[in-house]
């Protein structure tokens, strides 16, 4: 297997919780420049894939590696300083704060002045031009100095992408980026992530088909924490096993 | 302007009040509202209840009293000496407590201010039960007498005012920027790359350093360091002045500070029915106003703010 090709990849992952295997055995490749997709019924372990893989949960046995580096022990924060940043399923901002401030606190990292206690916030200035360039990337703009918490459901899914886009990461890990959202919100999420996708790999979980037809090429179903079927979304919804397993299920 | 005002009020109602008012009352208060400031840069700012701000209190109390009688240090080293006491106690109990979360939190640091508790009982240099006694107060760089208490006065107010300051500057840092967002959303801010135990110490080390400086500071008006300062009663009084002040604002806390010590003040002579008013006036504060004081008049012209924005 050559590393170079996959930026992730892992090696017989396993999580175990009290004798039951949410995870078991599962060895994913994410090609560089790929939108892949996990997909699988309710309880396949999707979720918990994607905690490991962010290092939210602690494997059981089994490796991560990204870019061949072996990431199995590493802090969920150090990941994040390696460029694979991740998004939450439930929006993940910082409700009171203003928009700008939540884009801005992703960004002061780089300053290095993070613990400075002494200095006066108002050095974090410097950043509200590229803070304000991300905001309106996703059509925020004018809602600058609202507070997140008072955003629509859809926009706070937009501030994340900005504020997880402020890290400029070269990996981007998204958990349903497109659940709870109105059709409205799903075609515009739908679009900046296809947009974001572009210079970057992403790997997310979702539900919703259509998105996923529209943007991954590579898609991975799991089942009972197991790999059942990989390949593009044409090939994996022909195979019998996933449509009986899957989209026979609610979705037929 | 209005700001600049009431600023200029403000210093002249501090400066004037020791003529008005019983000035060790007022240092008494100014003390506890350092410390209630201090404990509430962890929960406003940090959302981290402590319940163990006594033991750094009393340590540096301790430490104070004990390098001023029986080393001579001069008041401002005695200070010091104690503020940095604390700061290290501080270190460790973070250092220990910090990964925990809630109830955990709260139990680890009651349990190690516990142990400085007894420890201060059986150590020899802290008098066990009679405390460090008729502590000098000494000359403030080798000139001020600090025995007048108009002096002493001056000198606790600006040790409160250098204090709350230093708050003030960290809630609005870069620093205190990633501290509320850990407040927020901790998880979040893991995500976005910051290692939040270590922002978490720093805010805990930062805590204690101040409580520290507060009970050093009253060691010195009180000429006394006892086992009440490092008593869990003193963790618990602390939670109360922030609550009833108002968590998560700059001015709550004193207000807090102030009130709970003007009760114990004027109604001393009620003996214990102070503790039961103390109570009664916690359950109130948590059932009908939990911002606190300063937290509920805030919401009050902040609604007022927005309905004059929808008329006008």
């Amino acid at each position: 297997m050559a590393s170079g090709e996959f930026v992730l990849e892992t090696d017989d992952l396993s999580k175990e919780f009290k004798g039951f295997f949410a995870v078991r055995g599962v060895n994913l490749r994410v090609r560089k420049g790929d939108v892949h997709a996990l997909i699988g019924p309710n309880g396949a372990g999707k979720t918990t894939v994607f905690n490991l893989l962010t290092k939210f949960l602690t494997p059981t046995s089994g490796r991560i590696l990204y870019k061949g580096e072996d990431i199995t022990r590493t802090s969920p924060a150090d990941i994040a300083r390696k460029g694979m940043v991740r998004s939450f399923q439930i929006s993940a901002v910082f409700p009171h704060l203003s928009l700008l401030e939540n884009v801005r606190i992703a960004l002061q990292r780089e300053l290095g002045t993070s613990f400075h206690f002494w200095k006066s916030d108002a050095s974090l200035a410097a950043l509200n031009d590229r803070a304000e360039a991300l905001l309106e990337a996703v059509g925020l703009t004018e809602f600058r100095s609202h507070m997140a918490g008072d955003l629509p459901y859809g926009r706070k899914r937009a501030l994340e992408i900005a504020t997880t886009l402020a890290l400029d990461p070269e990996m981007l890990l998204l958990d349903e980026p497109t659940a709870g959202m109105t059709h409205e919100d799903i075609v515009r999420i739908t679009d900046l992530i296809g947009k974001v996708a572009q210079n970057r790999t992403v790997l997310m979980v979702e539900h919703n088909l259509s998105v996923v037809s529209n943007l991954s090429n590579v898609i991975t179903v799991l089942q009972r924490g197991e790999i059942l079927a990989e390949g593009s979304y044409d090939e994996v919804s022909k195979m019998p096993e996933v449509i009986s397993a899957y989209l026979g299920t609610g979705n037929g | 302007m209005i700001r600049i005002l009431g600023l200029v009020v403000l210093v002249a109602a501090a400066l004037a009040a020791p003529y008005f008012f019983y000035p060790i009352f007022l240092m008494k208060a100014l003390c506890f509202a350092l410390f209630a400031c201090a404990f509430n840069l962890l929960l406003g700012y940090v959302g981290l209840l402590s319940f163990g701000h006594a033991a750094f209190l009393g340590t540096a109390a301790y430490i104070t009293g004990h390098s001023m009688k029986v080393l001579g240090l001069p008041p401002e080293l005695g200070i010091l000496a104690g503020t940095a006491a604390a700061a290290l106690v501080g270190l460790v109990f973070g250092w220990l407590a910090i990964r925990r979360q809630g109830i955990y939190f709260a139990m680890i640091t009651l349990a190690l201010s516990q142990m400085i508790f007894f420890y201060a009982l059986q150590a020899p240099f802290t008098g066990g039960e009679d405390g460090i006694q008729a502590i000098p107060r000494g000359h403030l760089l080798g000139f001020i007498d600090l025995t007048s208490e108009i002096a002493l006065y001056h000198f606790v107010l600006a040790i409160f005012v250098f204090g709350w300051l230093v708050i003030y500057r960290t809630i609005h840092s870069p620093f205190g920027q990633v501290l509320k967002a850990i407040r927020e959303n901790e998880p979040r801010a893991i995500s976005l790359g910051y290692r939040t135990d270590h922002y978490k110490l720093m805010a805990f080390v930062l805590s204690a350093a101040l409580s520290g400086m507060a009970g050093s500071t009253k060691t010195l008006v009180f000429q006394l360091a006892s086992l009440t300062d490092v008593h869990w009663h003193m963790s618990g009084e602390v939670v109360l002045m922030t609550l009833l002040g108002g968590m998560g604002t700059v001015f709550g806390p004193v207000v807090g500070a102030f009130l709970v010590v003007s009760i114990q003040n004027y109604l001393a002579q009620m003996g214990s029915w102070v503790t039961i008013i103390q109570g009664g006036i916690f359950v109130v504060c948590v059932l009908l106003f939990r911002r606190g004081i300063v937290g509920e008049v805030l919401a009050l012209i902040r609604k007022l703010r927005e309905r004059q924005a929808r008329t006008g």
